[in-house]
């Protein structure tokens, strides 16, 4: 595939497409596991919600 | 499961637990398929091979306004209906509209300087878009600004409100003043402007990114609700500190988290 002259600039973008999509995607994933995390050491710390159920248990 | 029934957050996790998978798994199909259109599409007779850019730039562009459209209508559910997922769903979306809105800027600037020969210039379609990016980081900083999330979500709902006044000026910009920017050759009066070979991967991608924020935004909601499920353990275990100290009973446990 030839991109001609522009080469640079077309690339440049997609490649900054792809890093902001994986830095957002990366955010979200670590983001879930740090609140799973932080819910599992408070139950174990023998605090639960009213309910009774597990916070950290989602399914 | 009726739509009433996704309010109540403890179904809205197991609902997000089930799609997740298929929506993250429907994205990179709908990526992969928009992509290969994208790079098998012609050299335009004019651009040449820089419209590749606008395949990218476009969803953004869309997105950018569409993501603070919902969260103008979350706004409504927060401050009229007061729906417990409201403000959930729209402090969720920001920082992905704020990311699609950056997206939108930098592809622009990036098309902008081999076909205008500049990457920027203050026109009313430029300026209206980086606007918007400011708003979306002003929301950003509010909801980090408040602790409690009930009132720094009144006070974003109405700001989200107030600034959706921006996405007709956005839109309608460059029919309004005389700017750099090509007015619109898709979503206009009398259908789109654009040849088939164009507008195919262009639709595609849009459709797949449309997919990929809806994947974004369950997954962020779902870190939302389980955020405040953190919070309110932590009072509840911040509660139990107070009175067991206030009572003189044995050592009190450690507040788990606090500063």
């Amino acid at each position: 595939m030839d991109l001609g002259p522009y080469t640079s600039f077309i690339a440049t973008s997609y490649l900054a497409v792809l890093l902001v999509v994986v830095l957002l995607i990366g955010w979200i994933a670590l983001d879930y596991r740090a609140q799973k995390a932080r819910l599992r050491t408070l139950e174990q710390s023998g605090i639960s919600r009213r309910s009774g159920r597990s916070a950290a248990d989602i399914r | 499961m009726a739509l009433l029934d996704l309010a109540n957050p403890s179904r809205f996790l197991t609902l997000a637990a089930r799609l997740l998978p298929w929506l993250a798994a429907v994205t990179i199909v709908l990526l992969a398929a928009g992509l290969y259109l994208s790079a098998t599409a012609p050299d335009d007779y004019q651009q040449g091979a820089t419209v590749k850019i606008m395949f990218i730039h476009v969803p953004n562009a869309w997105l950018s306004m569409f993501v603070w459209g919902i969260m103008s209508v979350a706004s409504l559910g927060t401050l009229v209906w007061r729906h417990p997922l409201a403000d959930v769903a729209a402090k969720a979306a920001a920082p992905i509209g704020a990311s699609f809105t950056f997206l939108a800027l930098v592809t622009g600037s990036l098309w902008g300087r081999p076909m205008w020969g500049t990457y920027w210039e203050w026109d009313a379609r430029l300026t209206s878009v980086l606007i918007l990016f400011l708003m979306y980081l002003g929301l950003i900083a509010l909801w980090r600004a408040v602790e409690d999330p009930s009132r720094a979500a009144r006070a974003a709902a109405v700001l989200t409100l107030v600034g959706a006044i921006n996405l007709p000026i956005i839109k309608f910009s460059v029919d309004w003043w005389n700017t750099l920017h090509q007015p619109a050759s898709v979503m206009r009066m009398g259908g789109s402007t654009l040849d088939k070979a164009f507008l195919i991967p262009l639709l595609a991608m849009a459709i797949a990114f449309s997919f990929l924020f809806v994947t974004l935004h369950v997954a962020a909601m779902r870190n939302e609700i389980l955020r405040r499920r953190v919070r309110s353990l932590q009072m509840q275990q911040a509660r139990a500190f107070v009175s067991e100290v206030s009572a003189g009973t044995s050592a009190p446990t450690q507040i788990i988290g606090a500063a």
